[in-house]
């Protein structure tokens, strides 16, 4: 999911602010934990059995993964398996040639990561430290950008890219998809630099530091917590897309994780377990992303999203 | 000093050449080729022919294309409105509650859990739900069990049925994004006036009407525009689960485009219908923006 955000920096700039209230509140939250009757800790099972139901999809995938069709057939979907076979989602890995689908998606989104977050830097370099001239223009226009609907603009670019040679090969696929993201972050990088200590550079600039230098000593090392969410993001959003790689990677060798694995639907009646094994296939990756880097999406999806 | 700055300024523009350029090429010309080819008849090989708005008469007679628009109305409910108002009570729930009585630890757990399906690729997260509601799948494994064996049914093949379905899976896609940045929101609010409230004798939903919900007003705009503008575009969830179908049913506007442009090699009718969703989340998108924009001041 997209999110329009603002400054992260200014976030940060207040919590910093914090520690000369009167109420700490962190002292405050923990304070409270003396208050717990019957009441809470109903309140609390009752949540924790909505959030597992939530997640027994998840669940039910998972069991049913290692069941054989005959133990499937007999027991039903709700069942433990009879025993853990892994022999199913070895088959699978091996139909959807998954090991190529991994390499396909992480090429793909590390390439997309580069290219966005290299033109956004640039970009807001020169909009948000730079202030060139007519730059709110610029800073619409590339928020006009990021919200253009991709079945828009999907056409046309199959098209051209047939005529150029780029259709159905991850080059053409990742500079598109990188091209895209980086108007996001553009605008949100824009306006974290608009924060930027203008002194600093001022200071470095009567040093003799070029924009170049200053680029790359003084605005990329400061601007790193922000880039580094931004690759998170951007990593996730470029392995989950789902529109341009159906239309423009098409062929076995070029496909990405989700779409590799979306062949297998309709399979459903004459392989139920492998369908179940292809979307666990398909949720771990992401499951162990998620687990690394929990921290940074959550504070990056908060961080700026609102002033 | 005037000169100095704009000899500045023009220095810094060699930045921004670069990504202005490739966003040009690769975003403003196939988008300005979209709406020339909606003026067009032409089935993706050899030349269009200008029809001027043929097309767009033909859109706004067409019973798929207003079906496809109440769609995504009940869409927008699933993806911005139920999430944001479920979102908001489990926020305050686990803020103004769970987190004081029984400490931030299993927040935290919650959170992460009901964020999960937010990561999740949606073709897979669409295998998987394809899978539960298929005919012989879970639910109907469960209803069976439980009894319910009367309710057993097609979740997504029956026409009267599988838009509330669709719907309901997308809260459960949704939910996580407005959770989680209403719980940051959250840490906004001064612990005093919640204290002060409850000393005062204002109950839990006093304190969620009049406190939480005020304070969550920024996030919950946020939240209201982004979910909004993913809903018109909505296209992934709906190809995975259901094609459109059955009939038009559950068909959604960029779904009607896709089955125009691929499956039917009618692209100056395609081009019409993803112009007019283009214009229309451009349209949203900026008043929206506007208004946040003035209201900033």
């Amino acid at each position: 999911m997209k999110t329009d955000t603002t400054a992260p920096a200014t976030s940060r700039v207040r919590k910093t602010e914090t520690p000369g209230r009167t109420f700490p509140r962190r002292d405050w939250t923990k304070q409270a934990p003396g208050r717990r009757g019957a009441g809470s800790y109903t309140v609390v099972a009752a949540v924790t059995v909505f959030v597992l139901a939530f997640l027994a999809p998840f669940l039910i995938i998972l069991v049913n993964s290692f069941k054989t069709s005959a133990d499937y057939r007999a027991n039903g979907s709700l069942s433990w398996p009879e025993q853990w076979n892994w022999s199913i989602l070895g088959d699978v890995w091996e139909r959807v040639d998954f090991t190529q689908k991994l390499v396909n998606s992480i090429q793909i989104s590390l390439g997309v990561v580069v290219i966005a977050v290299v033109l956004a830097l640039f970009n807001a370099y020169a909009i948000g430290i730079g202030r060139i001239r007519w730059r709110t223009a610029f800073l619409v226009f590339f928020l006009g950008v990021n919200v253009l609907p991709q079945e828009g603009l999907v056409y046309p670019i199959y098209y051209l890219f047939k005529e150029l040679g780029l259709y159905d090969g991850k080059l053409g696929y990742t500079i598109l998809v990188g091209i895209t993201y980086s108007a996001f972050g553009t605008y949100l990088l824009s306006s974290v630099f608009s924060t930027f200590p203008r002194e600093l550079i001022e200071a470095a600039s009567l040093d003799g530091a070029g924009r170049w230098t200053i680029l790359w000593r003084i605005v990329l090392p400061m601007s790193w917590p922000t880039l580094s969410v931004m690759c998170v993001f951007f990593f996730v959003w470029s392995w989950n897309e789902f529109l341009y790689p159906l239309v423009l990677l098409i062929s076995n060798d070029q496909q990405t994780v989700p779409l590799g694995l979306s062949v297998m639907q309709g399979q459903y009646t004459s392989d139920p377990t492998a369908m179940s094994a292809a979307a666990l296939l398909g949720v771990i990756p992401m499951i162990v992303f998620f687990l690394v880097f929990q921290r940074s999406l959550t504070r990056g999806l908060t961080a700026g999203a609102v002033k | 000093m005037k000169t100095t700055r704009h000899r500045r300024s023009t220095g810094y523009a060699v930045f921004l050449a670069p990504g202005l350029l490739l966003s040009l090429l690769f975003l403003v010309v196939p988008l300005v080729m979209t709406f020339y080819y909606s003026l067009t008849a032409w089935q993706g090989i050899g030349t269009p022919v200008f029809t001027g708005l043929d097309n767009y008469t033909r859109l706004f007679q067409d019973a798929d294309f207003w079906a496809s628009f109440r769609n995504i109305a009940f869409v927008i409910v699933g993806i911005a409105i139920v999430p944001t108002v479920l979102g908001l009570f489990l926020a305050a729930l686990l803020f103004d509650y769970i987190g004081k009585k029984h400490g931030d630890g299993i927040v935290s757990v919650f959170r992460s859990g009901l964020y999960l399906p937010q990561v999740i690729p949606v073709a897979v997260t669409g295998l998987m739900w394809g899978w539960i509601l298929a005919p012989e799948g879970a639910v109907n494994s469960i209803l069976d069990t439980i009894g319910l064996s009367s309710l057993v049914q097609n979740w997504l093949g029956d026409p009267g049925l599988a838009l509330w379905v669709v719907l309901g899976v997308l809260v459960w896609m949704q939910l996580g994004y407005p959770l989680v940045l209403f719980l940051s929101g959250l840490q906004r609010i001064d612990p005093e006036l919640y204290e002060a409230a409850s000393l005062d004798g204002a109950s839990w939903w006093q304190r969620f009407t009049r406190i939480t919900v005020p304070i969550l007003r920024p996030e919950v705009y946020v939240v209201l525009v982004t979910t909004t503008i993913a809903g018109l575009k909505v296209f992934a969830q709906i190809f995975v689960l259901t094609g459109g179908g059955p009939g038009n049913s559950t068909l959604v506007p960029a779904y009607f485009a896709y089955q125009n442009f691929f499956e039917r090699a009618d692209v100056g009718y395609g081009s019409a219908i993803s112009s007019t969703i283009t214009l229309l989340v451009l349209v949203i998108a900026g008043t929206m923006l506007t208004r946040q924009a003035r209201e900033d001041g």
